[in-house]
């Protein structure tokens, strides 16, 4: 079979060679061209709280429910104060653990009295929703020790994550794996000691 | 009574001031006498960088599995058990995310924004199955994607489609491809992950809505075998024009074709090409007008189709938050408009006030944004009326064919027709 028999007979063969190589090409290409811009290790998602409105969609958008997202107790930035703003409702006059003095809705902030005059706060992470009640309390009238936060242990990871499209201060963003945690005014290198 | 409240808070207010600027908390953390220990501040730590490696490795292994169980094996039953591991694990181990269905947009947004950073791992999933498929055909479709496989799980009482309600149909993943595409590229969406209909069922935890999209395609593959593969799936046009080429393919028969026409009806999907008769051939001249009229069509359909897409870029850039913001501000005092001040989310506006960040700022990106859009809606839409053109022209192309072979542009490599031919293979 001399050469030109040879192509005439696999024409077709030869086009979706052809082809085969430039789809292969194409390819390849894209993975080069995007090869230059990756990053090696892997990232997560988490919200920054010194961007955070509290607007509580959290608790809403995540495709979880409830929400990845937790409020995380800062323990290093508490004051253990009995009044608790972001326990306690405004109006509230006694300081009780009664249910409608909360703020939270869903009762996952656990007050237990140390010494006098200090309380500690508690989150317990089951019954958390994410809304950020606590965490406007606590920063507008005491230290800000509570952080909404994206529990690593809860989220899913996806893609797109569904709280940072309906974000309204752009707070989510993805983070280095190795540095999975933002504390606003702490850095949680401290917190391993 | 009023007013010294007033009094009283401003002076807190105050006092909390002068604190501030000595620095640190309001209210410094006490020194505890009882020895009381403070509790550490809970970080669990996400899943470790392996197992995305395990997961990329799992990938090769399973797509070899299938190609080599769909062209050397020739085995239905490995291919169900292989699906339902992919079930298992792609799906309700790996809750879903990445997947090479939702890789796509990952590729387009590192293309058109440098500052996106991917993951090697987005990458691998988005590449490997298409050299798989380049050389094997959609193996990935038959067995290791975990929503194709959930569906295939449903395929009971499969009715075939006519040959134009499918092609029909078939256009749509070329519109949702190029529409996903479009959202990722301009940073403004990953539809694809948004509207995934199975993953709500391998997380156990979706809204209604979702669920039930799922359900009704679940419900549907039924008797319509493998509807979001076969209509939706924006990776499945990828693997399609990949597969067309393909350098192997799964067969029908293990060796000659004796044109039983047993397997003939086997295909739940409608991807099995008969043979065609001689006399269905056209003859040449009405063949030539054909093509005349076709070139003329096509460039034409393009064009009209590119112009249109460019028409509605505004209405595709309102789903980008920054636009809808940006129009928000923008709109919210024109009382002219007659707008429901309620209708506005106030949020997104309070926020933007409070941040400090000058309108004209945000207008300018916004504006920036609706222009990639027109430029984005005459790809979309050139990209699309070139998809109805070709499909056209694909319609009226007869190619010659002997024997009963699969169609290599939708066949999943399900193996399923293997078992209706009776010819053994050669020895």
């Amino acid at each position: 079979m001399n050469k030109s028999e040879k192509r005439k007979i696999n024409r077709r063969d030869f086009v979706n060679s052809t082809l085969r190589l430039s789809f292969g090409i194409a390819i390849g290409s894209i993975g080069g061209i995007l090869l230059s811009n990756t990053i090696k290790s892997k990232t997560v998602w988490q919200l920054d709280p010194a961007k955070c409105v509290q607007c509580g969609r959290c608790a809403t958008s995540c495709v979880l429910s409830p929400s990845a997202v937790k409020c995380i107790h800062v323990y290093d930035m508490c004051g253990y104060c009995d009044l608790c703003g972001g326990y306690f409702k405004p109006e509230t006059k006694d300081l009780t653990t009664a249910a409608e003095n909360q703020l939270c809705p869903t009762n996952a902030i656990s007050r237990t009295f140390i010494e006098d005059p200090f309380f500690e706060y508690h989150i317990i992470e089951e019954l958390c929703i994410g809304c950020g009640k606590c965490v406007e309390g606590c920063g507008a009238f005491g230290n800000g020790s509570l952080q909404l936060q994206v529990s690593h242990n809860i989220c899913v990871d996806c893609n797109q994550c569904s709280i940072a499209r309906d974000c309204p201060a752009d707070a989510f963003s993805r983070m280095a794996i190795e540095e999975p945690y933002t504390f606003k005014g702490f850095s949680s290198d401290d917190d391993e000691v | 009574m009023k007013k010294k409240i007033i009094f009283l808070i401003l002076l807190i207010l105050l006092s909390l001031q002068v604190y501030n600027a000595l620095s640190g908390p309001r209210f410094p953390k006490p020194e505890f006498e009882s020895g009381h220990s403070q509790p550490t501040t809970q970080s669990p730590s996400p899943r470790g960088i392996i197992f995305e490696y395990i997961d990329v490795l799992l990938l090769i292994i399973s797509l070899s599995i299938a190609s080599w169980l769909a062209l050397k094996k020739r085995s239905r039953k490995g291919i169900f058990w292989l699906s339902i591991f992919s079930i298992i694990y792609f799906g309700f181990i790996r809750e879903g995310c990445v997947c090479s269905v939702g890789s796509v947009q990952n590729i387009a947004l590192a293309l058109f924004n440098p500052n996106y950073k991917i993951p090697l791992t987005a990458i691998a999933f988005f590449i490997i199955p298409l050299i798989y498929t380049m050389f094997f055909g959609r193996t990935f479709c038959a067995g290791v994607c975990p929503l194709g496989a959930l569906q295939d799980l449903f395929v009971l009482k499969p009715y075939n489609l006519k040959s134009w309600v499918q092609t029909l149909l078939g256009i749509i993943p070329f519109l949702y491809l190029g529409l996903a595409i479009l959202y990722a590229a301009t940073a403004t969406d990953f539809i694809i992950c948004r509207y995934d209909p199975f993953i709500g069922f391998f997380r156990f935890n979706a809204s209604f809505m979702m669920f039930a999209i799922g359900g009704i395609f679940l419900l549907t593959s039924v008797f319509i075998a493998r509807p979001y593969c076969r209509f939706f799936c924006p990776y499945g046009v990828l693997l399609n024009l990949v597969s067309r080429v393909s350098k192997r393919h799964m067969t029908i028969t293990p060796s000659k074709c004796i044109q039983c026409k047993l397997c003939e009806n086997s295909c739940p999907f409608g991807a099995i090409n008969k043979p065609t008769q001689i006399k269905e051939l056209d003859n040449q001249k009405t063949a030539t007008k054909r093509l005349i009229k076709l070139s003329l069509i096509i460039p034409l359909l393009a064009f009209v189709g590119g112009w249109t897409g460019s028409q509605f870029h505004e209405n595709m850039a309102k789903v980008n938050n920054k636009v809808r913001l940006a129009s928000q501000l923008y709109f919210q005092n024109d009382t002219t408009l007659n707008i429901n001040k309620n209708s506005i989310d106030s949020v997104e506006i309070t926020t933007f006030e409070t941040s400090g960040k000058p309108k004209e700022q945000l207008y300018a990106e916004a504006a920036s944004i609706i222009d990639d859009f027109y430029y984005g809606g005459w790809i979309y839409g050139t990209f699309i009326g070139l998809v109805f053109g070709l499909s056209l022209a694909g319609l009226s192309v007869l190619k010659y064919r002997n024997d009963y072979t699969p169609n290599k542009a939708t066949c999943f490599s399900c193996a399923r027709c293997m078992d209706y031919c009776p010819v053994e293979p050669d020895e």
